[in-house]
């Protein structure tokens, strides 16, 4: 099957829509959007937004959790069941929601600070459970909430008001981490490209799993312009490489390179002065764990572009779908739960 | 003599008395023993005394129990920081604590015997297992002389017995190692305990079936082992005198023995099936609530989740998400838990969400003392949050009222819509009792009601409890977003007007307040017109402080008791009750804590007798305290 049965859902036994027509606008809160005019959180609500009601599921089995941060805010303007919870906490709520129950869609909402840093270590253990939530990750390169400090991502010599010197922290890699914790969906997008935002929260979406989508995000205020050469019309095409399944690795103005692997190394190649043909290229495989750890690490990679797109989709069995089975199993050996015969377990004696 | 184990398994007594050749032993009936059984960690004292105990509640005593080991697993052998007790009071009376002195030490060796000797009663009975009084294992403890033969021990009264010599001869010939071999001797130590105290063998025997059932080498060595203690007692020759202590007049009813965890984790169960709710537990481990989290997850039958989480904060915060899903859920720890889940406590307080917080206190600060009990997490529970962040109280009283004091603070959560804080101590946890067992069907109903109307429904409103509306996701036309920002009433819209906050942090205020309205009042047990001195306590105080009131007022004394089950809110007739009397005293394992809050809510002189050893109060600490306080009327 190819990427696009999966994204449309062909291969993925989805019943035809029998809802009404739900659209955008039912999917948005009265409440005020109070990010600043420019953010990039404005176009991700927006496509979020846009994308939902393809699905067929009604707007009240959605939750969107969330940490803190200035991404968190995003339940509020959602007009879907949401808490706002405590910072870098988000992924244990939505654990404890979503193993209770399995009917509803969880949508995790969180940031480079709220998911990589104060919340890293509920991040890594809900994508390895592969518990069946969207995680959205807001990745702007700094703490907005706060007004400016580095984060996580933060580029090495950074200066921040934190950093006046310079940041001397390594910046992680997410899509690195959610590979690490072998998550069984990983992707990247950025907040201007909106056609590819919606195909990654449409794969989320169908994903059986934890899907993992971390999104650059420009924050106007405090880190302006963090994306710029991935953005910018003029340049993006030499520095952003869209990988999809099935196809070669291809990018440049005119897709006039490539990227090859040299043995395990990949190396960029030109189509045009004769020596490569678009036969020599990578064929990307969505399905392949080790080809997604070396695509990864091109990720600000001095000569070569940052790849967006899905690194990895792979099917596990979901933590609430094994938690579910047990209660199952154990109800067929024990019988349903008896309370007086566990009040009167063990040995007992009479008193009259 | 030795008999075949077949025929002792039958019916140990009878055959005893059927035997010939014996000396003549002497049957002596009391009112109450106390044994300390003390050993290496290894030893497996704590099981002995567990089998002890169970034994002893099927013979029909009253009994409590007192398990004391140290935080260390496995600490080297012979050491003194490696020793392992558990003491057990069993009675033909009601009796409320597990003893003070103990009458008998039993020490599997030296280090066993200096770290015990000193609570023994004088005049005291130890039995002690010469084969461990080596001069390695007399080094290790400090010992410069062997306590056997110097005299040291000519105050009490001393079997000195060659316990492991004795165990390797019982089960030779069944090819186990001397290592295993050597590893019954507590059954073999405890069938000699059963014979002194004319207690059947068939309850330990059933338990070593069932526990061994997949080694019958093993099961066949600790029964031989078991049976060769108990024939030890016959043909040793230094036992003049059986002792028996009959059955306690216990309230009628169907017994079982219970420890506070166990019961914690009952009330989980029930809890879910009184209220109609999918049970969730998110738990990290920590001594001395991991136990709850090992019981309840063999409840998965009663459809029950247990989610062990990655750290105390994703047990809360799971919990929390479980319970907006619409679950009853419950977070088990210790203090040092505590202190990692105050922000999500806040967070419950403000989304008013309803959790219930499991803190089964041990001694701290810090890590202190893992495995001791203390209750120095009473102010912690009350104020420990950032900002005004009343969460109600409940406390439990012995190992069966964990039962009851968990379905209280489940009834508290649901109904009014808080996260409720359950305080247990690792003296109720790991202790036991008998316990009557109640019936399903007579426990109080708590039906929860989520709601699902959309015309009548905002998120905030309130019903006459000032309780918001449970609404979980799924339901159409409630769709709301909730969360830790400051919240205007009704709507549950953010707003950070200074009006409306110092409106909130009131509303939060009184509806933990008003739960004074839905409580009982606070009972005085003793002279209810007031007198002299009344004994406030709260928690697992209450059998030191019931066994030491019952005696002084015996012995005449104006004293009398009233036990807090609610902490927060405290009865609404608190006030009335401490007014009534002279003086006022509050023993409490700790420094002070609830005398704070009365001292400041009532301006009432009390005293605080305090104990912070890691120990639970002797009944005769606080009989000397009112001795010291009051002379008796008459």
């Amino acid at each position: 099957m190819d990427t696009e049965q999966i994204a449309n859902g062909v291969a993925l036994d989805i019943p035809v829509p029998v809802l009404p027509k739900q659209s955008a606008r039912d999917f948005a809160s009265t409440a005020d959007v109070r990010w600043c005019p420019g953010c990039g959180d404005y176009a991700i609500l927006a496509q979020v937004q846009r994308t939902l009601p393809d699905f067929d599921r009604k707007k009240e089995d959605y939750v969107f959790v969330s940490g803190i941060g200035c991404s968190s805010r995003f339940p509020y303007y959602m007009n879907c069941y949401g808490i706002h919870s405590i910072h870098g906490r988000a992924p244990a709520v939505a654990s404890g929601l979503k193993v209770m129950r399995p009917d509803l869609s969880v949508w995790i909402v969180t940031g480079d600070g709220d998911g990589l840093s104060i919340g890293g270590n509920h991040l890594m253990h809900l994508l390895r459970r592969n518990f069946d939530c969207n995680l959205l990750l807001f990745n702007n390169r700094i703490y907005g909430l706060t007004k400016g400090q580095y984060s996580p991502t933060s580029e090495e010599g950074k200066k921040t008001k934190s950093t006046p010197f310079g940041s001397v922290d390594h910046p992680i890699n997410p899509v690195l981490l959610a590979l690490g914790c072998e998550t069984t969906f990983v992707s990247r997008t950025i907040d201007r490209e909106g056609k590819h935002q919606q195909e990654m929260y449409r794969r989320a979406y169908h994903h059986k799993g934890s899907s993992f989508v971390e999104i650059y995000q420009n924050c106007n205020i405090f880190n302006d312009g963090a994306f710029e050469n991935l953005t910018d019309k003029k340049v993006k095409s030499d520095n952003v490489i869209a990988i999809e399944h099935g196809k070669p690795l291809v990018f440049g103005l005119n897709d006039d390179k490539g990227i090859k692997l040299d043995g395990f190394r990949p190396v960029v190649v030109s189509l045009t002065d004769g020596s490569h043909t678009v036969d020599d290229l990578l064929v990307y495989d969505e399905t392949n764990h080790e080809l997604a750890y070396i695509i990864a690490r091109l990720t600000d990679n001095p000569g070569f572009p940052v790849p967006i797109g899905i690194f990895l989709a792979v099917h596990r069995e979901t933590y609430e779908d094994l938690a579910q089975r047990q209660l199952a199993y154990a109800k067929e050996k024990l019988g349903p739960g008896d309370l007086d015969e566990i009040l009167n377990e063990g040995d007992t004696w009479v008193v009259s | 003599m030795r008999f075949s184990g077949d025929r002792l398994r039958l019916s140990p007594h009878a055959l005893i008395t059927n035997l010939e050749g014996l000396m003549d032993t002497t049957l002596e009936v009391l009112d109450q023993v106390v044994i300390r059984f003390a050993g290496d960690s290894g030893d497996g004292m704590q099981l002995t005394g567990g089998q002890f105990t169970q034994t002893s509640a099927i013979v029909g005593n009253d009994l409590a129990t007192l398990p004391d080991f140290p935080a260390e697993i496995r600490a080297p052998a012979g050491t003194t920081y490696g020793v392992s007790a558990y003491q057990l009071n069993f009675s033909s009376l009601d009796i409320h604590t597990p003893g003070d002195a103990p009458d008998v030490l039993v020490a599997m060796n030296p280090a066993a015997m200096i770290t015990n000797l000193g609570m023994l009663k004088r005049g005291g009975t130890i039995i002690v297992n010469s084969d461990a009084f080596d001069k390695k294992n007399l080094d290790l403890a400090g010992y410069t002389s062997n306590p056997l033969d110097d005299g040291s021990l000519s105050g009490y009264q001393v079997f000195s017995l060659p316990l492991s010599k004795g165990t390797l001869a019982a089960v030779e010939g069944l090819g186990l190692s001397t290592k295993e071999a050597g590893r019954c001797k507590n059954f073999y130590t405890l069938g000699l305990l059963y014979w002194i105290y004319n207690r059947p063998l068939d309850t330990t025997m059933k338990w070593i079936d069932e526990k061994f059932g997949k080694k019958p080498q093993f099961a066949e060595a600790n029964r031989k082992a078991l049976i060769a203690g108990y024939n030890l007692g016959e043909t040793v020759d230094l036992f003049t005198t059986r002792y028996d202590v009959k059955p306690a007049k216990l309230t009628p009813g169907k017994y079982r023995n219970i420890m506070g965890n166990q019961a914690v984790a009952l009330g989980m169960v029930a809890a879910c099936q009184k209220t109609g709710l999918q049970g969730f537990l998110g738990s990290y481990p920590i001594t001395p609530a991991s136990d709850i989290l090992h019981e309840m997850s063999r409840f998965k039958q009663f459809g029950f989740v247990t989610f062990q989480a990655e750290d105390e904060i994703a047990a809360i915060t799971s919990a929390i998400g479980a319970a907006y899903g619409g679950a009853l859920a419950f977070t088990t720890t210790s203090g040092p838990g505590v202190a990692l889940k105050g922000e999500a406590i806040g967070l419950a307080v403000m989304t008013e969400t309803p959790i219930v917080i499991c803190n089964i206190q041990r001694g701290g600060p810090s890590t202190g003392l893992p495995t001791k009990t203390e209750q120095a997490d009473l102010l912690q529970a009350l104020y420990g949050r950032n900002g005004e962040c009343p969460v109600p109280v409940v406390a439990a009283q012995t190992p069966g009222d964990c039962f009851y004091a968990l379905l209280e603070a489940a009834r508290i959560a649901t109904k009014f819509m808080t996260p409720v804080f359950l305080l247990t101590d690792g003296y109720l946890a790991n202790g036991a009792e008998p316990w009557r067992i109640p019936a399903a069907a007579d426990l109080p109903d708590m039906k929860v009601q989520f709601h699902t109307d959309p015309d009548t429904f905002h998120p905030y409103d309130r019903n006459e409890w000032n309780a918001r509306p449970w609404a979980v996701p799924g339901t159409p036309g409630l769709e709301h977003r909730i969360g830790g920002l400051e919240k205007e009433n009704i709507t549950g819209n953010i707003n950070y007007g200074s009006e409306n906050h110092e409106a909130m942090v009131k509303l939060r205020a009184a509806k933990v307040a008003g739960i004074a309205n839905d409580i009982p009042e606070l009972e005085i047990l003793g002279d209810q017109e007031g007198g002299d001195l009344l004994i406030l306590g709260w928690g697992s105080t209450y059998g030191a402080i019931r066994a030491a009131v019952e005696r002084k007022r015996e012995q005449g004394y104006s004293v009398s008791q009233a036990h807090l089950r609610h902490l927060n809110p405290l009865p609404r007739n608190t006030a009335e009750v401490l007014w009534k009397f002279k003086h006022v005293a509050i023993p409490e394992m700790n420094m002070g804590q609830l005398l704070k809050v009365i001292r400041a809510e009532f301006l009432v002189d009390a005293e605080g007798w305090n104990k912070v050893q890691g120990l639970p109060f002797f009944a005769s600490e606080i009989e000397a305290r009112i001795a010291q306080t009051l002379s008796p009327r008459n």
